[in-house]
Parts: C-alpha cells; sequence; structure tokens
C-alpha cells in the first residue's frame, strides 16, 4: 500500500520501512524551535529535572519575536533568561531577526525534516516540504532533552490545486476558503497535503501563508510537493534538501478536494473564529479602527509590495492607524531598498521592527474596547488584540491596506 | 469514580478565551487563575471549585500552543474536561500537565450547567441517572496522566522519584 507524505517523514524519522496512519511512532526529530512566548516555562522546568541535559544542542533553535522589544520589566526578565540560557548552553539565538517562522523558513528549514516548534503556526514549515508541528512547552522540553517524542501519524486531507488565481486575488483568500469549507476543526489531528499543477503557479511566499494558517483547520501539519520553486528558494538561502518526497500514486486519503484556483475570490474572515469567512465584498464598509500589515503568514516582501503598490500616491484614512511590520529583518532591508517603507510613511502608516506585533495581543498596537481591528493576522478570537470587546476582521494584504485608506473595509479593486 | 459540578461552555472555545495573551506573562499560574476564560465569562474562575468538570462541544482548546491555558484549568482544580472534540495541540498539553480530558459526542447536548456526574474514567458517565459511554485514553497517554503529568512520567520512568 502507498504512503502519503506524511507517513514517509514520520517513518524515517522514526527509523522505520513504513507506517500509516494511526500508528504512535517514536520520532528522532530534526529541530526544535522556540520563542518567547513560552521559552522561559520550558527553561523552569528544564531546571527543575534531577540530570538535565540536552540531547543534541545544535538541533534547537531559539528566537525573540512574540514581545521584542521587550514592553514590560516581566519581558525584559523573561528575555535574558532565554538569552543567557542560550548563550551559555550554545543554542542558535535570534532577537531582532523576525517572527520566528520566517526566520526559519529563511535559515533553518530543509525538505524531509521533522520539526517541533512551540508555536501552533509551525505547520508553515511545509511550504517547503517538511513536517512542522506545534507543540506546548512540555513537549518541546521532552524533545530537548532526549531527541525524541512519540507521534500519532496523522491521516491527510488531500488539495489538488487547478490553474490560477485570478489578479487581485492572493494566498490568504485561497486558504481562508478552504478553512471556511471544512470548518476550524475540520482537519483536527490530520495533516492538509497540497498539490496539483495549481501549487507550482504559486510563490514561496504564497506557500508559507497558505501551510501557516492550516493550524487555524485544526491540522497537525500541513505539506506541500517540493518543486523546482521551491529547489530555487532553497539554493538561494544556501541549503540542501534532507529528502524529498511525495506522497504515492496509491497513497490514502481521507478526503480529496479538487479546487480551481480561478473561482477563489477576495475573502474576509469576521469576528470571532476564522472560519467564518464570507465575500470581502459582504464586509465592505464595515468601520475599522486600526490595520495591521504583517505577521508569520503575510509579512513577506510579496505582501508588502502589495501593500505599497495599494497605497501609493494615498493617505491612510483619518482617526485609522496603519502599522505595517516586516516579518524578518531581510524582509525590512529589502523593502527600503526597493523604497516601500517610504511609500508607507508617505501614506502615514507606522513602519515598526520585526516582531508578531498585535497579532498577538500583547506587543505593540493593541485594540481597545469597541474597536476594530482589519488584519492579515493568524487569528481572529475574541479578545485576540487587545480588549475583549473588541473585533478582528482577517484578510489579505491588499484589502488591510485598501481598508487602511478608506477607513472601512473595502476591497482593492472597488478603490 | 469522581462526582463533579457540571460547568458548561460552548464550541471553538480557543486558547485567548481560556487565558488571553495579556495574562501569559505573570510569573505563577496562580496569578493567571483569576483571568481564565474571562473574555467569555468574567466571572466564571471564581466560581469553580476544585472537583468541578468542564462539558463542551467541539474543537475544545483550539489555536495556540501555550501551555499556560491547560495549566491554568488544571489550577483552577477542574477535575477533567469532557468535550464532543478537542484541538490537538490543547491535548496534548493537557495530558502533559496530568489534566484528564474525556471525548463524548453526546453528553453535552443532554445536560445542563450546575448538575452533578458521576464519571468512571474509561467506562462512563451518568447525569441525570443516563449513562454515557467514554473510552480510555492509550496505554502511553494513560501512564502519563497517572503520573500527573510528562515531566513526571519521565521522572518515574528513569527511576528519580
Amino acid at each position: 500500500m502507498g504512503m502519503t507524505m506524511a507517513e514517509k517523514i514520520i517513518a524515517a524519522a522514526a527509523g522505520v520501512e513504513s507506517c500509516k496512519a494511526g500508528d504512535i511512532e517514536t520520532v528522532t526529530i530534526d529541530k526544535l524551535m522556540s520563542n518567547d512566548g513560552t521559552t522561559h516555562l520550558t527553561i523552569d522546568m528544564y531546571n527543575n529535572l534531577k540530570n538535565p541535559h540536552i540531547a543534541d544542542t545544535s538541533k534547537l533553535v531559539w528566537i525573540i519575536d512574540h514581545n521584542i522589544p521587550a514592553d514590560s520589566p516581566k519581558t525584559a526578565a523573561s528575555h535574558k533568561k532565554m538569552r543567557d540560557f542560550a548563550k551559555e548552553h550554545g543554542i542558535t539565538f535570534y532577537e531582532g531577526e523576525g517572527v520566528c517562522h520566517q526566520v526559519m523558513m529563511e535559515k533553518h528549514v530543509r525538505p524531509g525534516e521533522l520539526i517541533f516548534g512551540a508555536d501552533s503556526h509551525t505547520c508553515a514549515y511545509g511550504a517547503l516540504g517538511a513536517f512542522g508541528t506545534g507543540v506546548g512547552c512540555t513537549d518541546y522540553l521532552y524533545g530537548m532533552v532526549t531527541g525524541t517524542s512519540w507521534l500519532l501519524v496523522p491521516e491527510t486531507i488531500r488539495f489538488n490545486l487547478h490553474g490560477k488565481l485570478n489578479k487581485g486575488v492572493y494566498a490568504r483568500d485561497l486558504i481562508l476558503t478552504i478553512i471556511g469549507r471544512i470548518s476550524a476543526n475540520g482537519a483536527n489531528y490530520k495533516a492538509m497535503e497540497f498539490a496539483g499543477e495549481g501549487l507550482h503557479e504559486l510563490s514561496i511566499a504564497d506557500r508559507i501563508s497558505i501551510c501557516n494558517l492550516c493550524v487555524e483547520a485544526g491540522a497537525k501539519t500541513a505539506l506541500m510537493e517540493v518543486d523546482d520553486v521551491a529547489l530555487e528558494y532553497l539554493e538561494a538561502h544556501g541549503r540542501q534538501p534532507k529528502a524529498l518526497y511525495k506522497s504515492d500514486e496509491d497513497a490514502v486519503f481521507s478526503e480529496v478536494f479538487d479546487i480551481d484556483l480561478s473561482e477563489i475570490q477576495p475573502i474576509v474572515a469576521k469576528p470571532h473564529f476564522v472560519d467564518n469567512v464570507v465575500p470581502a465584498k459582504e464586509c465592505e464598509g464595515v468601520k475599522i479602527d486600526e490595520a495591521f500589515l504583517g505577521s508569520c503568514n503575510n509579512g513577506r516582501i510579496e505582501d508588502l509590495r502589495v501593500g505599497a503598490q495599494v497605497i501609493k500616491g494615498k493617505h491612510v484614512a483619518d482617526k485609522v492607524r496603519f502599522l505595517v511590520v516586516p516579518a524578518s529583518r531581510d524582509v525590512y532591508k529589502q523593502a527600503l531598498e526597493e523604497g516601500l517603507l517610504d511609500i508607507f510613511m508617505e501614506a502615514g502608516a507606522m513602519v515598526m521592527n520585526p516582531n508578531c506585533s498585535v497579532c498577538w495581543g500583547a506587543c505593540q498596537g493593541v485594540i481597545g474596547e469597541g474597536e476594530t481591528l482589519i488584519s492579515t493576522g493568524t487569528r481572529n478570537f475574541k479578545g485576540r488584540a487587545g480588549h475583549k470587546d473588541s473585533f478582528v476582521y482577517l484578510a489579505s494584504a491588499a484589502t488591510v491596506t485598501a481598508s487602511a485608506i478608506r477607513g472601512c473595509i473595502t476591497v482593492a479593486e472597488d478603490l | 469514580m469522581f462526582e463533579a459540578k457540571i460547568w458548561k461552555l460552548g464550541d471553538d472555545i480557543d486558547t485567548d478565551i481560556i487565558l488571553p495573551t495579556e495574562y501569559l506573562a505573570f510569573d505563577t499560574v496562580e496569578k493567571m487563575k483569576p483571568y481564565a476564560f474571562s473574555p467569555l465569562r468574567q466571572d466564571l474562575a471564581g466560581m469553580i471549585k476544585p472537583g468541578d468538570m468542564i462539558v463542551a462541544g467541539n474543537n475544545f482548546g483550539c489555536g495556540s500552543s501555550r501551555e499556560q491555558a491547560p495549566e491554568v484549568v488544571k489550577a483552577l482544580g477542574v477535575s477533567c474536561i469532557v468535550a464532543k472534540s478537542f484541538a490537538r495541540i490543547f491535548f496534548r498539553n493537557a495530558i502533559n500537565n496530568g489534566l484528564l480530558l474525556i471525548e463524548q459526542p453526546d453528553l453535552y447536548d443532554n445536560v445542563k450547567e450546575g448538575e452533578v456526574a458521576k464519571v468512571e474514567p474509561g467506562k462512563e458517565i451518568i447525569v441525570n441517572g443516563k449513562s454515557y459511554e467514554i473510552a480510555n485514553l492509550p496505554e502511553n497517554l494513560m501512564e502519563i496522566l497517572d503520573a500527573g503529568g510528562l515531566v513526571k512520567a519521565m521522572r518515574k520512568r528513569n527511576g528519580l522519584d
């Protein structure tokens, strides 16, 4: 019987010839990423072990991105704990470099790897054919100390992509459409795999955006076949694949969807659930107080180019704050070089340092009682971006920027 | 077998509801306790008594990998959460913290908040004389749960406790 991509990566990590959905395997983990959301908890637990040791320091990557620069003495102390521990143990460590998943994509992820991240959006790594999965700090600690963990081999839902996205429609619209269709737990415990000739038309930025959001359908991981586009990205970033896998012709999928990319329209996810999606046009006119362009989902150079093109020569609406947050230092520098940051600033936007920003509602730009945010962030849960009685709409970079200009939800083509 | 008073929550109870981001930086879980579930029901954390249980719909715990979410529920003394389904990261995190989770498809639609349930893990939950069948967790997860969490199970396995 054939195997899925997820089954092949897990089998390799478990050192077995084959495995199938439903099996529980003990796997050796290739890399372990952790950020300042929970690393201080991991360190506390580590220090409470009787004989603490790290299985393989070279596999750990620690990134401060959620609260950088520190916004309170509390977070400064938490960062110090993380920084000191990383330096003492020789752990690869970044701060100010960017949002963790973007930094991982730029510098670490290789096709065929099995990667644990102490962050739910670790499933983004599937854009380069790696099995990334989010874990809590206890699972992280176990992986850090033993180099291993247990995994229930997931069933796979396969999405065959056909055709091309129309002009003015983006990967964000595609993945929101998919989540709306299968619901917020439609892929719970499962892998979401993307393939088909339509995939080859999508940039790596698009692919990261798609895989990153799969956890909002409950997915354990997201996976994409590695093609020339992915191999070129890897080579440009100085890396080689660990292994290249794709699902066998006779692999067993729990469900198969065929999606015509040309049918996708601009989409908005309304408060307070990511699967609460409607065509963006239906939300036109909803007043906003703040707009956010950034995050591990849509803070890449491609997204900033889209936003800059929409806002060039125009201005942010009266009483509206527009936050532009490049996802990494590399993206920031590139945007600077291309003159994009000038365009945003001349339009009245605030350009911030690379971090998670208002997407996680604790760092900067949080919204107050009764306020509304339109965001390229990952989630729109109740209270996610600040006050418990506030509202978050999720949309593409184009829709978010157009909305910042009008002061109400607007599809870019209607400007 | 234990008895527990039911607190009822809905579908898609996400991690930002279980513990909002602004309280994650507290250095102890004790300090986080009053804010559990606060975006949804501000007074709920204060009303939950040790031994009580939570009954919810689909996809409980969806969202972030923040382990403070199951930790704070455990710290409130919640004996178990019974839901139609759980989000997977929360599921692992809860077991790793020794918090019992039970999947049961029918209980939620048939019980009211404030009712008392008799819970026999691995067998059944009885409310108002009606029995709802529940399954056992796989053996490796029961070992973690019985030890009180993954770190404690590791120590036990390695002869440290």
